[in-house]
């Protein structure tokens, strides 16, 4: 059975106030611990700075065909949010008379949403240097509508990242949902086979991990490497490169903290393995993220908390001023642990 | 109920404290420790792995711990971690075993 999101279920942690009350007002209220703020400012760096703008991440929608357990959106079938042509348009705009060189397409699965084909055809035409779409690999075989899919990306040049939490079979559906190793593997599989990871090819597909569980992801290099081993040797897969991501607090996993009783644990964990190195590396100093309505956020965890940008650097991105933005403040708080723990985690994986 | 046992697992984390009362020792066991689990002819991972294992022999639940989180943290499987305790369990039962053997000496000698 489908569980539902926890916006469906009216679950008190569908609200972002609740969220953000709970990790302000947990292990932090004792005096115990230091907030993350008081971490940035004894490094210097208080408020966050932003570095040049790289990335353009647009959140076209919430809908997704699965309900993973740990997903930071809370997306799933139910959810009916999505971003619409207009405010696509937008986007474009932006990325193109900013000259940003990444549009970096995610949800949910970005493909459900009915624009998705015209928004990367557009981005393309405009000349956008490199799109990735954040894919959830299931979708691919969803529907027949969405079978061509490996060859739509492989036109438009585009970069695919997808999740797989595992290269075995019982952690993944553990965490996705029964049946999802068996049908990433096969969309991983067709992908190959239009040249995706394959050497030479100029295709590339990046693969995803996040720790199945309340425990920081290990080694990035030598999790590719057994990655690489096991999914070429049991499945005859290929791909270029495997990103460690670190959990953060909010949402679904924050629930699952919580009702496994792990929550405190596991911020203990994220704050004692904070890193100052990693700091420079986290995705909200190179990327402003846009939701399906078109506000903007420091990264795609503030948006899931609805933490929008500092007022004075423009909320909405029919407001976009790169030179504001380029002078904002990021708005951090305590889920921030979970970026800057042990070797950092962004959407590139390892940041230190 | 008093909910004060021997073992405390918020200790694990002040195993660093030993130092307070010797300073250069613990140094020096530490420095020791850590290049004990470097990568060598045995990877980072088949050492986890052997300590895990160690680790039930002695039943220390602190290192119970800790090289839990470390083998999920490295991806290890629970099938390979049970697996290695199965090593362990089978060498301590065969050395409980294989002593039967001097027993077995004593009691052929000493009848008749
Ligand atoms: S596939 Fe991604 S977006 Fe969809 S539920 Fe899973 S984690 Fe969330
Ligand atoms: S959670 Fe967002 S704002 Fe906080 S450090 Fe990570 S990327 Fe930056």
């Amino acid at each position: 059975m489908m569980i539902k999101s926890l916006k469906a279920q009216n679950h008190r942690l569908a609200s972002t106030e609740e969220q953000l009350q709970f990790l302000n007002n947990g292990i932090f209220a004792s005096g115990d611990h230091e907030k993350f703020e008081i971490y940035l400012q004894r490094n210097e760096r208080f408020p966050l700075r932003p570095a040049q703008l790289e990335i353009l991440q647009v959140n076209v929608g919430y809908m997704c065909n699965q309900t993973c357990k740990h997903c930071h959106v809370d997306a799933g079938p139910d959810r009916k949010e999505i971003m619409t042509r207009e405010t696509m348009e937008l986007c474009l705009d932006v990325l193109e008379k900013n000259q940003i060189p990444t549009l970096d397409i995610t949800g949910g699965a970005p493909e459900m949403n009915p624009d998705f084909r015209w928004f990367v055809e557009e981005a393309h035409k405009r000349g956008v240097q490199e799109i990735i779409v954040r894919s959830n690999l299931t979708i691919l075989l969803a529907n027949p509508k969405y079978h061509d899919l490996p060859e739509f990306f492989a036109q438009h040049g585009i970069r695919v990242v997808s999740s797989l939490p595992y290269y075995r079979r019982n952690k993944t559906d553990r965490q996705r949902g029964n049946g999802v190793f068996d049908k990433s593997i096969e969309a991983l599989q067709r992908l190959n086979e239009k040249g995706y990871g394959k050497p030479g090819s100029g295709l590339i597909l990046d693969l995803v991990y996040n720790p199945s569980g309340a425990f920081l992801p290990g080694d990035q290099m030598q999790l590719e490497l057994d990655f690489k081993q096991a999914l070429k040797k049991d499945f005859d897969v290929s791909f270029s490169n495997l990103f460690t991501i670190t959990n953060l607090p909010i949402s679904r996993f924050l629930d699952y903290l919580i009702v496994s009783e792990n929550y405190e644990d596991y911020m203990d964990r994220l704050i004692t393995a904070f890193n100052p190195s990693a700091i420079d590396g986290v995705m909200c100093r190179n990327t402003i993220s846009v939701d399906w309505q078109g506000h903007m956020y420091d990264c795609d965890f503030n948006q899931m908390l609805e933490i929008k940008t500092s007022p004075a650097a423009g909320q909405h991105i029919s407001e976009f001023d790169l030179k504001k933005l380029t002078n904002r403040a990021i708005r951090t708080d305590q889920h921030c642990f979970g970026c800057t723990a042990g070797a950092g985690s962004s959407c590139q994986g390892t940041v230190a | 109920m008093s909910s004060k046992t021997y073992y405390d697992p918020a200790d694990l984390k002040k195993f660093g404290d030993i130092a307070e009362w010797n300073d250069d020792l613990a140094k020096r066991f530490f420095d020791w420790y850590n290049a004990v689990f470097e990568e060598g002819s045995l990877s980072a991972r088949e050492k986890s792995l052997i300590a895990l294992a160690v680790a039930h022999t002695v039943q220390c639940p602190y290192c119970i711990d800790a090289y839990t989180v470390d083998g999920m943290k490295r991806g290890i499987s629970e099938e390979e971690m049970m697996e290695a305790l199965h090593v362990a369990g089978a060498i301590r039962g065969g050395a409980s075993l294989v002593h039967g053997v001097q027993m077995m000496n004593k009691a052929k000698k000493l009848g008749m």
